[in-house]
């Protein structure tokens, strides 16, 4: 029990500090490696509480795609160069007392609601799924999520495949002056288009280009 | 205090939350850094969803975040292809410089 409080102290204090300096970091590409480290150590806190399917899908989807999809925004658009200019002028640094007490007032009332939150004691009896220890979590989480949840999961999927659309749409250019291969001339094309048939006099030869 | 708890995993999750909207009002830099603000407060509900499934034995939070990983990699790559057409028009990404709505 000691050793999981120490794990979990070790990995929240590398998460929040990560989260820290993914808001605080002078370069874009610190940030995205600092919020990998913040996946990555939140990820290790799923698995050490026994949600070890979604500790590494949050490894799968988060790290693998989503961060590296930033890094590749932020090496396209050059915005590395760009340095952290955090209280350059006076409109900027006006916003900057109201977004602390903004958030320190969210994070106050989360702990407010949190300290009053209390068990209800049938919702501690009804522990139904770890109790059967033969099926693993991610076992027990297929079964229900083809089952009762299969048309939320096929809905997930549809907004997968928009949103892959809708970023294909928004970044294809079209530009001019470029020579591509079109196949519907390609395979439009007729024979008589393409060949000629010539009486050719003997001895004389034909002279095609004119 | 060596006693871990569902409170520990909440009030981690509310850490994580603030500093994302810490991210958010605080930035002025560029929009990049405002979308990876929006992950950590994802990712905070997402502590906060499975620490009740696995502190109720209820499988269903878990369930939900998987949704919440789907919306988050949908919403972050729209959003930056947003900002790649936005940078390829108008050349800038700082938020201060993007005022062509005049709000």
């Amino acid at each position: 029990m000691i050793a999981h409080s120490v794990f979990f102290y070790f990995f929240s204090f590398i998460a929040v500090i990560s989260a820290i300096m993914v808001t605080a970091s002078k370069n874009t590409v610190h940030s995205v490696f600092f919020l990998i480290l913040d996946f990555i150590s939140i990820s290790c806190l799923f698995i050490m509480i026994g949600a070890e399917f979604l500790g590494m899908i949050m490894l799968i989807v988060y790290v693998g795609a989503v961060a590296v999809l930033f890094l590749f925004v932020v090496m396209m658009l050059n915005v590395a160069q760009q340095k952290n200019q955090w209280f350059l002028s006076k409109t900027s640094s006006k916003h900057i007392p109201i977004g602390i007490i903004i958030s320190v007032v969210i994070f106050f009332e989360l702990i407010i609601v949190i300290g009053g939150w209390k068990y209800k004691p049938e919702f501690l009896n009804s522990n139904n799924v770890n109790n059967i220890n033969e099926i693993t979590n991610t076992h027990s989480l297929g079964q229900i999520l083809y089952t009762d949840y299969i048309h939320i999961f096929q809905i997930s999927g549809m907004i997968l495949l928009i949103a892959m659309i809708g970023a294909i749409v928004l970044t294809f250019r079209r530009r001019e002056g470029v020579k591509t291969q079109s196949y519907l001339k390609q395979i439009s094309r007729e024979r008589s288009e393409g060949v000629e048939l010539l009486n050719i006099d003997s001895q004389k030869g034909v002279k095609i280009d004119d | 205090m060596t006693e871990i708890g569902l409170g520990h995993y909440l009030t981690l999750g509310a850490i994580i939350f603030s500093i994302g909207i810490i991210g958010i009002f605080l930035n002025r830099k560029n929009i990049i850094v405002i979308l990876m603000s929006i992950e950590l407060i994802l990712l905070a509900v997402n502590i906060n969803l499975v620490s009740f499934s696995i502190f109720l034995g209820d499988l269903s939070g878990q369930i939900f975040t998987l949704f919440i990983l789907t919306v988050a990699a949908a919403e972050a790559a729209i959003g930056l292809a947003i900002i790649v057409v936005y940078f390829r028009n108008s050349g800038t990404i700082r938020v201060e410089e993007i005022d062509k709505l005049k709000g």
